[in-house]
């Protein structure tokens, strides 16, 4: 793998993961249980398709073959895409929904605020905007998960149930490989490995408030981001997302 | 209009209050909810705002279910920005409701049980994504045509509400011409959708309006109120007026055989509805009444966890706070 296609996929990683958990979040439209929380759920997936739009903007022209950025979301099959494998889980309850999002936005604004220094200035560029975004994220899935975590008897059954369910996703975000690697030697991406030691900081803190206990595993699914096996759940969100695309090719909308 | 048929309540206050509080409308203060209001002018905002209240929340499921099937990702941040405006437009009217004595939970309550209504238009399926066009263009066109007289109403917190609502609506329905405009400038298949969005939407549309209410005696009631403004006849032909020519200019074709220019009224000659689809529609009969109440239902009964588990948070952190002080 050259530099650029390394950076490629990289790109690709991030991209694909802010589409996936955007796509997810947006199912919750009109359906959330309370108001407030249907906005903010919203503005959440808006805040991550609008970075989607950056980072597999950057990707197109990283790889140069002239395909624009809705290409790359709206006609690639599942082996192409590059998301984590924790965001393309199902929304299940809000309890679930919310979960799977402090897990990923304690490991964005880490990454993010590690990505703003990046000495690529397009990444470091993008990163910053994100990372204000993605502070608000956090913020609001962190207070969430702790509220129901240590509400009622029944809340924290769910979050505990959501918490068992999606903790073996945890490890592939925090773990690295040679795309990782390869592009923390350019100086492009952080070290995931001293990532991971924040990310931990960050999480029991708020499993701690939540009065969740963390599970006693360190089992990791994998194959979301080198794309060598994603979970049966993308292939049906792709072939609602990509299709208008798929049975209009070709059309401007 | 997202609130339709509405039926003034009647009043039986002191003559003289009344007098007093009709003399300020005609000079065109702003009525505020501390100060005194007759019963009727409550109860009848109450359920005007509910309704258009509740109509923004199950206004968001026909436009919802394209948000995870849009084109482009543009495409896709722009309708869930839009979903999420009209939820945030719920929120700014339950707020103008509270003002009068009434909670966001009992109203909330009083549509999922069906005693409050929400506007019929929403009662119509979204087929194709030219629907998220004609949404734009004829459903927030027609609900603009309420919305800007409505800024000028009597009651100040629904006034304050109108005029943050409208400067939404504006671009809501800039960005369905938008849509209708790339589909009627496309593929074969893309001028036929739009041109069948057109279709389905355009009666459904002028029903928004409600029945001609030139006669009524409520509206009459709500008109010295100032909480109505127009004519339900005055408002859809107005909406004809500004849309047809953007229908032309589309290459698009108003459904409707018998539109006319008519030079002495300034105005065109169109066809009524079919009312009594607009009734059966208003009794649940309407193609997705089911659904919508499903749907709203759902999202109430399996969000009660989620409410009394943030609730029993917040009393623990008081509880604890007061236990430190």
């Amino acid at each position: 793998m050259t530099d650029q296609e390394a950076l490629f996929e990289y790109l690709l990683r991030l991209g694909d993961s802010t589409l996936i958990l955007g796509h997810r979040i947006s199912e919750w439209c009109g359906h959330a249980p309370v108001l407030e929380e249907d906005i903010a759920l919203a503005n959440t997936a808006l805040d991550l398709i609008g970075q989607t739009q950056m980072w597999l903007g950057l990707a197109a022209e990283v790889e140069g073959a002239g395909r624009s950025a809705d290409e790359l979301a709206m006609l690639r099959d599942v082996w192409d895409f590059r998301n984590l494998l924790l965001v393309e889980q199902p929304n299940g309850d809000f309890g679930q929904t919310m979960m799977r999002q402090c897990l990923f936005d304690a490991f964005h604004i880490e990454l993010l605020t590690a990505l703003s220094q990046s000495d690529d200035n397009r990444i470091a560029g993008i990163s910053a905007k994100a990372l204000k975004e993605v502070t608000y994220h956090l913020d609001r899935s962190s207070e969430t998960v702790i509220g129901l975590g240590d509400g009622t008897e029944e809340s924290h059954r769910r979050m505990q149930a959501a918490l068992d369910l999606l903790w073996p996703y945890v490890g592939e975000m925090v773990t690295p490989d040679a795309v990782d690697t390869a592009m923390h030697a350019a100086g492009i991406a952080p070290d995931l490995t001293a990532l991971r030691a924040r990310f931990d900081t960050r999480i029991d803190a708020i499993l701690t408030d939540a009065t969740l206990v963390k599970p006693d595993s360190t089992y990791a699914q994998t194959g979301g981001k080198t794309g060598f096996r994603h979970s049966e759940h993308l292939g049906h969100l792709l072939t609602q997302m990509q299709w208008l695309q798929r049975a209009y090719p070709g059309a401007a909308w | 209009m997202y609130a339709q048929m509405i039926t003034s309540e009647a009043t039986q206050d002191d003559p003289e209050k009344l007098t007093t509080f009709q003399a300020r409308i005609d000079s065109g203060e702003k009525i505020e909810p501390k100060d005194w209001m007759p019963e009727g002018y409550r109860k009848t905002l109450i359920r005007q705002i509910g309704q258009h209240a509740h109509s923004e929340i199950v206004g968001q499921l026909p436009e919802g279910n394209w948000i995870t099937r849009a084109p482009t990702l543009e495409r896709k941040a722009i309708l869930l920005a839009k979903v999420q405006d009209e939820a945030g437009h719920g929120l700014y009217l339950y707020g103008a409701a509270e003002t009068l004595g009434v909670s966001r939970d009992e109203l909330t309550e009083m549509l999922l049980d069906g005693r409050m209504k929400y506007s019929s238009i929403f009662n119509y399926p979204t087929l194709t994504w030219a629907d998220m066009g004609a949404v734009g263009l004829l459903v927030d066109g027609a609900a603009i045509m309420n919305q800007v007289p409505l800024q000028r109403t009597s009651y100040g917190p629904y006034s304050r509400a109108m005029i943050r609502i409208c400067k939404e609506e504006s671009f809501h329905q800039r960005q369905g011409y938008h849509i209708m405009m790339k589909m009627a400038q496309g593929t074969t298949a893309q001028k036929k959708m739009a041109q069948d969005a057109l279709n389905r939407f355009w009666y459904p549309s002028l029903m928004m309006f409600g029945p001609s209410d030139k006669d009524s005696v409520h509206s009459a009631q709500s008109m010295a109120w100032k909480i109505k403004m127009n004519t339900n006849d005055e408002l859809r032909q107005k909406f004809v007026d500004q849309t047809v020519p953007q229908a032309e200019f589309l290459g698009l074709t108003v459904p409707d055989k018998t539109l006319r220019w008519n030079e002495d009224k300034g105005g065109y000659d169109f066809a009524e509805p079919d009312w009594s689809e607009f009734f059966d529609v208003i009794k649940g009969n309407g193609p997705c009444n089911t659904e919508r109440l499903a749907a709203r239902n759902k999202a109430w009964d399996d969000g009660a966890w989620v409410r009394d588990g943030l609730m029993a948070h917040a009393a623990k952190k008081r509880a604890a706070k007061l236990a430190a002080e």
